[in-house]
């Protein structure tokens, strides 16, 4: 990669990362009150009634679910609002005429809106800490699965800001299909306490691997094993990238 | 003088069957300022958007500075500066930022000194702190420009520069863009205004349904098509126009005061000198002479015309 992409795979990193400064403090206040209240319902409310899941304590066993569902949110609403926003306001005309590549262009948007999502999701982590003792068992999966998680759900957002032609489509795919999904994926509860056949069925949504792998870099254990979270991941990972490629390649909704 | 733009057999056909572009054929030279005009839906903007980038071409091909803009697009790119019909602007960046991040964009390394000069010579230097959304309609184009000249391009497109501006500004634009042209910058400009066209181009190209009708030298285009309106003004005022003075086509103008004539002015007879002749063999008799060069704007009227007939 030569410098003139380095230099505007810079420029639209830092551009984008302005635009997160701009709205710091809810960007970051925002998620820590979340997370509070999580602790003060789950944690405090339910977990004095239910002391442990799978043998942690359950102040403990949901911080890793919070922090995915925290991951999945921003990462899709970061990236699919970085790319969406210059279609709605006619500044990607700036973009599509840049001598950019489809990949430079994705490193950029992708890599600014995972740091944010990295960000906040630190931010959580940390923030649990004023609640509850969080063991990490494997700090450098932790780490790995972290940013495994933001890219795949960035790339994801990607897909969903080149789709979407209204800010309802947005806004549809996160709400009515990626929340529920989380809620049900384990991210409160452990799936083994579902009785059959809901235990089954859960195991069709892909989110339970994924908080499932997470936890294990936490807890050392999870719902499911390790490599077949980590399948997960790379799958969707790789389904994203084979779906951006071939938005660029054929210009879909970005080139009449 | 060496083309920068070959645009060979373009053409651009939509999903819905629309054919936007019928095989358009142009070459532009460096340094030259060309001047596109068109109704409404002739096909400027397809034919901008696929040189930068931002549409596809059913067919054909187009290299900017030697570069094919498929192939070898990043080259292409590199030499190109967009100045878009719409004003599309990141509302709450400052101007200095969005500059600076279009230079960026196109790879080119920080130049505060570049920068400076381009927003002083657009009169933007001391709104460079100002967010865009504080910033006139007028001063938004600006900022467009600024953006599109930021990397320093050999060729600029401007899609409509002057609409919606008013008077004076677009004076000023006029001002840029022949500054530009000294500094060796090709212009490719669209507009409505015909007299934009008439007071900046070197060269006119007329679209019309996706088709290219003409493209002339602006003086010789002027020369060509171009017919003079000879005006007779009269010594004593008269009713009608005399039937002896019909195989010229004149008409009755300022209250009677004034006959207009139509000639060509390419034409081996103008029929001046006879009309002036019949005049006194009438014993009409005139008071003083004057003539007007038709327009580039009846040129097009007429051409459009014409073409909307056939």
């Amino acid at each position: 990669m030569s410098l003139q992409n380095l230099r505007a795979i810079a420029s639209i990193y830092a551009f984008e990362l302005h635009r997160f400064r701009r709205t710091l403090l809810t960007g970051l206040l925002v998620p820590v009150i979340t997370t509070s209240l999580y602790f003060v319902v789950f944690g405090g409310a339910i977990g004095s009634r239910m002391t442990e899941v799978d043998g942690i304590p359950y102040a403990a066993f949901i911080v890793p679910g919070l922090i995915m569902m925290a991951m999945f949110t921003e990462s899709i609403f970061n990236a699919s609002f970085g790319i969406y926003m210059p279609k709605f306001t006619g500044t990607i005309y700036e973009l599509l005429s840049a001598p950019v590549s489809a990949t430079e262009t994705i490193i950029a948007y992708v890599g600014a809106a995972a740091t944010k999502s990295l960000i906040v999701g630190s931010i959580i982590f940390l923030t649990a800490h004023l609640f509850v003792d969080v063991p990490v068992a494997h700090p450098f999966a932790m780490a790995g699965f972290m940013i495994l998680i933001a890219v795949s759900f960035c790339l994801f957002g990607f897909i969903l800001g080149i789709w979407a032609q209204s800010f309802e489509q947005l806004q549809v795919i996160p709400l009515l299909l990626i929340m529920p999904m989380t809620f049900l994926g384990g991210a409160f509860y452990s799936v083994k306490m579902l009785a059959e056949p809901w235990q089954t069925i859960t195991l069709f949504n892909p989110i339970v691997y994924l908080i499932s792998g997470f936890r294990w870099t936490f807890f050392g254990k999870g719902d499911v094993a390790i490599g077949l979270s980590l399948l997960f991941v790379m799958g969707i990972l790789a389904v994203c990238i084979g779906v951006i490629g071939w938005m660029f390649r054929t210009g879909y909704r970005l080139k009449k | 003088m060496a083309s920068i733009i070959e645009i060979k057999g373009l053409t651009k056909r939509y999903a819905s069957g629309f054919e936007a572009l019928k095989g358009v054929d142009l070459t532009i030279a460096e340094g030259e300022i060309f001047a596109l005009l068109g109704p409404n839906g002739a096909g400027k903007t397809t034919m901008i958007s696929i040189v930068c980038g931002i549409a596809r071409a059913t067919g054909g091909s187009v290299s900017v500075a030697g570069h094919d803009i498929v192939r070898d697009y990043r080259g292409a790119r590199t030499a190109i500066g967009l100045v878009p019909q719409e004003l599309s602007t990141d509302q709450f960046e400052r101007v200095i930022d969005t500059v600076n991040f279009s230079r960026g964009l196109f790879g080119k390394p920080r130049n505060d000194a570049h920068i400076e000069k381009v927003l002083r010579d657009l009169s933007l230097w001391d709104k460079r702190h100002a967010k865009i959304l504080e910033l006139s309609g007028g001063m938004k184009r600006r900022v467009m420009i600024a953006k599109a000249l930021s990397h320093e391009p050999r060729v600029l497109f401007l899609d409509e520069p002057t609409a919606g501006v008013d008077v004076e500004l677009r004076r000023d634009m006029w001002k840029l863009i022949g500054e530009l042209r000294q500094t060796g910058v090709t212009i490719i400009l669209t507009t409505h205004y015909i007299e934009e066209a008439e007071e900046m181009a070197d060269r006119v190209g007329v679209i019309n349904k996706g088709e290219l009708m003409l493209v002339e030298d602006k003086t010789a285009l002027m020369k060509k098509l171009g017919k003079k309106t000879l005006t007779v003004v009269l010594a004593e005022p008269i009713d009608a126009v005399p039937a002896d003075l019909a195989e010229w086509g004149v008409t009755l103008g300022g209250e009677g005061h004034e006959l207009d004539y139509i000639f060509d002015t390419q034409a081996e007879r103008t029929g001046v000198s006879s009309l002036l002749r019949k005049l006194g063999d009438l014993g009409i008799g005139y008071k003083d002479l004057n003539t007007r060069q038709s327009s580039l704007e009846d040129i097009f009227v007429s051409l459009v015309h014409q073409e909307k007939a056939a």
